[in-house]
């Protein structure tokens, strides 16, 4: 196979560097680490994460994209390609791929959702349900469907306790090892959630995720678990499809976002004068225009450009995937805005500080006190920004998608199979699952971002905490520390 | 105070100018107006003929910004620059790409928007307010904490789910009210009331829980100690003093948004084909009618401008110390 990285790719995979480089970062230096060890205390932040791993790992598998290599008869022969571009996703949910039905069928189904005409083996013709092609094709009697979903389920889910208890183990032989206890008593304290780190709730949600990713597993062997579409696509591919897109729109929209606020916003309050005139201009112009008619407006100029210069995007997957990418930048142009102000009020307090008078009266030069005085103490609110924004950004895409200003058509995110699943919920009878599925994938995604980023704001701005757990009020009880 | 409206009035010319510029960048400059044509015809087989008809037909088969052919003024006015975007300044909106008259189209569908997002506003904010001082009277207990998870997970789904939802539920369903559609008068009521109720409801979970922090922070403030230490009633001094108080935040918040009512909201009218401003302009997006969306993004500041005064001179209303000079 030859690889074929897409611009996103690319982009993603240095993302994925940077964030790799900031923690590296981070663990070197003591005072950085504090706040995200506290974020690593929140319950309710860990489980967020866990299942935000669960996401992200999906999304980058598929952002590994190459071109399958033809088999070809001749040995001797140039090998060849094939124009179609796949990612290592395609290739491991490949069953749920290449098992396409005629069209739409509900899920566990075993026969179609339309009826169709049927040549009996007497010649006659007669409408019936035909049975699908790969959905509980292996039943022989479809009474059996039930029990046969039944015992998948159940063999899947001894299987996802045995792996689960495996993770478990682990844990728990890494906690005795830190704390320098016996396994006994370690295996103890995580059981009734006495860790710092909370184990307890992380254990909770890795066998709720496994459950639940081992069960779909083992019935998308025999079964569509969220149906098929119109065309007879498996929903569940088409829905863990959209997590890419999803994950690509919230991050990289940030590598536009982040250089132009961080440096736009610091400016403005640092120097002051017309410095700062020009750009509160230029974001109070940029802001005084309602953001989805700007996305608008620029999303249709690219339009008329792609299809006006069409020699330039060979291949259709390429095309979707500049369209995604300057929907990332259009965005981050719409974006920057928010965080800009913020620091401009941020560097407009610290520059009248002590510490960067002293600076500058030793002579130490802008630049130098922004890089060392100033940025250092803003990153906090840079990051707080990031994380909050990002379920915005995935929730954006969707609406975006809606008025037919998002994503390409051909790319599968949230928002196109929303789009679709309106028509199909005035069908009779109804055509639910794929809205179903969308609704629990961005749900989950979105909750978890939420979730997650409130516990990254309250363990970096103090100030701000806003959740309160009645039960961490609880009086300890006498003779235990 | 007049004097500070003026000036502020006097400031937002600037920014309208610069709002002005970039959709001339980005509607003129970055595309041709023969890319337009050449789009709105089908890409290919198309005739040069046919591109300049369609240019000529809306005028935009005029140089960009200098005309050189001209005599003294119409040097400059008869550009697409001073044709197209200048004359937005008074307002004149021109015709869109399919020759129907913007202005005609912007007040007509003004009532129904109005009708959309005028109780879509006023409930929210009463729905939102109310839950939140609930949850800050019941602060650090249970129901305060459900009432945030509750926020959480409702901010959590995306809007379009609510109005599926709501249309699936209510109209498909239970067959309560009319599943789209729109008409004048008195019966308006019978087609808003769904979609009010699903824009109030999407937007419960961020504004309860942002109020609530209003409200929380407020609360930890020492003249609420002290009217405590008088004797007053919680509820008196969530009402009288903590309310009252938290308006400043609430009205930065709040009354940007007023102007720009008008608009309409994109998603809920199209969605409930009420023809109001925000299904006009994402028919015009669809078609790629760009008058109408150049139109609209002007409108739109021109409103959200107005917005930022307004929340000026509101805080002078709720705060007696705010003057401004």
């Amino acid at each position: 196979m030859m690889p074929a990285p897409l611009s996103t790719d690319v982009l993603v995979w240095l993302l994925v560097a940077a964030v790799a480089m900031y923690f590296r970062h981070i663990g070197k230096h003591e005072h950085l680490a504090v706040p995200w060890r506290r974020v690593t205390h929140s319950a309710s932040g860990m489980a967020a994460l866990v299942v935000l791993l669960f996401f992200v790992l999906v999304g980058l598998l598929d952002s590994l994209h190459f071109r399958p290599r033809l088999e070809s008869k001749d040995p001797e022969a140039q090998s060849a390609y094939s124009s179609e571009v796949l990612s290592v996703f395609d290739v491991v949910a490949n069953p749920l791929r290449n098992r396409p039905e005629k069209t739409y069928s509900a899920p566990l189904a075993t026969r179609a959702f339309a009826k169709e005409l049927v040549e009996l083996p007497d010649g006659k013709q007669m409408r019936v349900f035909p049975r699908l092609r790969y959905g509980g094709a292996h039943l022989k009697d479809e009474a059996d469907r039930g029990r046969d979903v039944f015992v998948t389920c159940l063999r899947a889910l001894a299987l996802a306790l045995v792996a689960w208890a495996a993770i478990s183990s682990l844990i728990v032989l890494m906690v005795a090892r830190r704390d320098g206890q016996r396994r006994g008593p370690a295996w103890s304290r995580v059981w009734r959630g006495e860790t710092a780190v909370p184990w307890r709730t992380v254990l909770a949600t890795l066998g709720i995720l496994a459950a639940a990713c081992f069960s779909a597993v083992a019935l998308s062997a025999n079964y569509h678990v969220f149906g098929t579409d119109k065309v007879g696509q498996d929903v569940l591919y088409l829905a863990l499809k959209s997590i890419r897109t999803g994950l690509v729109i919230g991050t990289l929209t940030t590598l536009v976002t982040l250089p132009l606020g961080v440096m736009l916003g610091i400016a403005a309050g640092y120097f002051k004068g017309w410095a700062d005139d020009v750009i509160q201009y230029v974001y109070t112009t940029l802001n005084s225009i309602p953001g989805v008619l700007l996305i608008a407006a620029a999303v249709l100029m690219m339009q008329v450009y792609v299809d006006t210069h069409p020699e330039l995007f060979p291949t259709s997957a390429q095309r979707a995937d500049l369209r995604l990418l300057f929907l990332c930048i259009i965005l981050g142009l719409t974006n920057w805005t928010g965080v800009a102000r913020l620091l401009r009020g941020e560097a407009l307090k610290l520059r009248e500080l002590e510490y960067i008078q002293a600076a500058r009266a030793f002579g130490v030069g802008h630049l130098r006190i922004i890089l060392r005085h100033i940025l250092p103490n803003v990153m906090h609110l840079v990051l707080i920004s990031l994380v909050m924004d990002f379920s915005g950004l995935v929730l954006a895409e969707a609406v975006l998608s809606y008025v037919g200003v998002g994503v390409d058509p051909s790319m599968t995110s949230f928002g196109t199979m929303i789009n679709s699943a309106r028509l199909e919920m005035a069908r009779e009878p109804m055509v639910w699952w794929a809205l179903a599925a969308a609704f629990v994938f961005m749900f989950l995604m979105v909750l978890s971002a939420n979730l997650f980023a409130d516990a990254v704001r309250d363990a970096f701005d103090p100030r701000v905490r806003t959740d309160f757990r009645p039960w961490r009020l609880r009086v300890p009880r006498p003779g235990k520390a | 105070m007049i004097g500070y409206i003026i000036r502020r009035l006097l400031y937002a010319i600037p920014i309208l100018i610069g709002v002005n510029l970039l959709t001339f960048a980005l509607f003129f400059v970055v595309n041709s107006p023969e890319d337009m044509a050449r789009m709105q015809l089908g890409v290919k087989r198309v005739t040069p003929e046919a591109i300049a008809k369609w240019k000529a037909e809306r005028g935009y088969d005029k140089p960009l910004v200098y005309n050189g052919l001209k005599q003294g003024m119409a040097r400059l006015t008869d550009t697409i620059f001073f044709k197209k975007s200048v004359r937005l300044f008074v307002l004149d909106f021109g015709a869109a790409d399919d020759q129907r008259d913007i202005g005609y189209e912007i007040r007509t569908r003004m009532g129904p928007s109005l009708a959309l997002a005028l109780p879509v506003f006023l409930l929210g904010l009463a729905v939102n307010i109310s839950f939140a001082l609930m949850m800050a009277f019941f602060r650090a207990s249970y129901l305060d904490f459900w009432g945030v998870v509750l926020c959480v997970a409702m901010m959590s789904i995306s809007g379009l789910f609510y109005i599926i939802g709501g249309q699936y539920l209510i109209s498909k369903l239970w067959h309560l009210v009319p599943i789209s559609g729109y008409q004048g008068g008195l019966d308006a009521a019978k087609f808003v009331i769904l979609p009010v109720m699903m824009g109030v409801i999407s937007g419960v979970g961020s504004g309860a829980r942002w109020y609530r922090t209003i409200f929380l922070e407020e609360i930890g403030k020492d003249y609420v100690r002290t009217a405590r230490a008088k004797g007053l009633s919680e509820v008196t001094v969530l009402f009288g003093h903590v309310l009252k108080n938290a308006m400043i935040p609430i009205l930065t918040g709040a009354v940007v948004v007023i102007p720009l009512l008008f608009m309409g909201s994109l998603i809920s009218e199209s969605f409930f084909g009420i023809p109001g401003l925000g299904s006009y302009t994402i028919d015009a997006i669809q078609a790629q009618d760009f008058a109408v969306v150049r139109s609209m993004v002007f409108i739109g500041s021109v409103l959200y401008i107005l917005g930022l005064l307004l929340t000026d001179l509101s805080y002078t209303l709720v705060d007696p110390r705010i003057r401004l000079e």
